[in-house]
């Protein structure tokens, strides 16, 4: 009796639309309103890479140890370097960083032994053409600038 | 025999490889009479990237990342599998915090696999609303993965011999909130769904395996325990550490749809439970076992299977003593259920065809690796 009841009175389906009804309170809304609201991204979140600089003098902090290059799956780093003939030390002369075949392992920042290379917060990567995927030394010391989104 | 003009024949139809409700590029051909499926033939292969073989081109290391995108609903799990193999053929252990954590995350990607599939599963049945709370709690188990590891979906989480990284401030904080608000969730969804009048004429005795049928197939998980079969991997070989962890392996008897989305809503409350006993457990310790920084195992082969969220992953790897893997062969959970596709549609409509593939909880990519 009290299952046809229940079968009448619909109240399996009231008990689930009274779910939905709970979620509509304003306290309840999670939607994130992205490109108006930027979310913050956590401290370790691998994005575009960046090859850091020293703050003081201005110099790349990377030593052109290729350690990155080998440790990469896919093969996309390319380190150019040249011997100072005086100090005898490898410098850093190009770096190339090919985001479009990146895919965000972070094991090249994992290989890094002086912290030079890093995967950053920034995580709108999205370019024109394929050309603009592939960084170079300048992007990667810079940053990527994307467009602000504008209202 | 004469033509008539409502001439009754047998219909030939492709499903997929676009169809919304075959996750990802599944084509299924069916054979119709009227609305009754007579006959499905899977056709795989879409989504082939050829991920075995690329193993054979990477050190065991450079590997790593690749695995997360088999299963990409599951990635931890794909890479605890990975993980666990190497070290055996190492003969290292990861560290017991390391363990821990593992066992940790695994368990929140449980969920979160299972949420997705929740989700998916009730809006190809037709009800639209669990897919947003769903991916609700899911959002949660995200940002606790990319704050543990930085990436959300392809996690690339644990390393050959332990862990990465340590976990961040206020780890053991947001898990314990996480489970302390997901068990009220998950009755909310069972609120939705299970006393359904739709939802139950839909799934009830649809794509019923017999737990013989099951094992004919080599159909592991939630799909082997909805027939009643107590096996779960966890508790069957336990690994790391998981037979000092308290939780029961849910079951049901009836094995058709309906069980199976008991089991998993069950699953999900088990896994809250693993992760609460997981987070008191967590001490002061080193997360990374002594590995060498070039990994080179000795010549011999090792097979590791795990739990996966949808059934027994395995991973095979063999070594010639070299740096990179001689053969790695994945044991896919949803390669090996989606056989038993055929056996649980045939006879039924084409409408709980859509059921039945949500049912066995596939992704493609895991499928066509």
């Amino acid at each position: 009796m009290r299952d046809f009841l229940r079968k009448i009175f619909l109240v399996d389906l009231l008990e689930g639309l009274w779910v939905t009804l709970r979620a509509q309170h304003p306290k309840n809304i999670v939607t994130e309103q992205y490109p108006a609201a930027r979310p913050k991204v956590a401290e370790r979140y691998r994005g575009a890479p960046r090859l850091n600089i020293n703050p003081e003098n201005g110099e790349t902090l990377c030593i052109a140890c290729d350690l990155c290059a080998l440790a990469c799956p896919e093969n996309l780093i390319v380190v150019g370097w040249e011997r100072n003939a005086e100090t005898k030390r490898k410098e850093l002369t190009t770096f190339t960083y090919d985001t479009s075949r990146c895919m965000f392992c972070g094991l090249c920042e994992d290989a890094c032994p002086v912290d030079a290379l890093e995967l950053t917060q920034d995580f709108e990567l999205a370019s024109y053409s394929r050309e603009g995927q592939i960084f170079d030394r300048q992007i990667l010391e810079e940053g990527i600038h994307p467009t602000p989104y504008k209202h | 025999m004469p033509e008539t003009f409502l001439d009754s024949t047998e219909l030939v139809l492709n499903m997929g490889p676009q169809h919304p409700s075959t996750h990802g590029v599944l084509r299924v051909i069916v054979k119709l009479d009227g609305e009754k499926v007579t006959g499905t033939e899977c056709v795989i292969g879409y989504l082939h990237r050829g991920v075995e073989k690329i193993g054979e081109n990477r050190t065991y290391a450079m590997f790593n990342p690749y695995v997360d995108r088999m299963d990409y609903v599951a990635a931890v799990s794909n890479g605890l599998g990975y993980c666990l193999a190497v070290e055996q053929l190492l003969k290292v252990e990861a560290p017991a915090r390391a363990q821990v954590v593992r066992v940790i995350l695994t368990e929140l990607n449980r969920i979160a696999s299972h949420l997705l599939w929740l989700g998916t599963h009730a809006l190809d049945i037709g009800a639209l609303t669990p897919l947003f709370y769903c991916m609700r709690e899911r959002e949660d188990i995200m940002m606790i993965f990319e704050k543990y590891c930085g990436a959300r979906l392809t996690t690339h989480a644990f390393r050959i011999g332990g862990l990465q990284y340590e976990t961040y401030q206020g780890f053991e904080q947001e898990c314990l909130e996480f489970c302390d608000k997901m068990l009220p969730r998950v009755d909310e969804y069972e609120e939705l769904l299970t006393g359904n009048r739709i939802w139950q004429q839909r799934l009830v005795n649809v794509g019923v395996l017999s737990a013989a049928d099951c094992k004919a197939y080599g159909v592991t998980g939630p799909m082997l325990r909805a027939a009643g079969e107590k096996w779960d991997l966890r508790k069957a070989q336990p690994y790391s550490g998981y037979e000092t962890y308290d939780f029961e392996i849910p079951t049901r008897t009836n094995a058709d749809s309906f069980d199976r989305y008991m089991v998993r809503i069950e699953e999900m409350r088990q896994s809250v439970r693993i992760i609460q006993q997981g987070v008191g457990r967590l001490e002061a310790g080193p997360v990374m076992a002594k590995v060498p920084k070039v990994i080179k195992p000795p010549v011999g082969e090792a097979y590791v299977s795990i739990e996966a969220p949808k059934g027994e992953l395995g991973y095979y790897i063999v070594s010639d003593g070299s740096t990179q893997p001689y053969r790695v062969r994945v044991r896919p959970p949803s390669f090996v259920n989606l056989q038993s596709l055929d056996k649980m549609a045939r006879g039924g409509l084409v409408a709980d065809l859509v059921a039945v593939i949500g049912t066995i909880d596939i992704v493609l990519g895991e499928v066509d690796r």
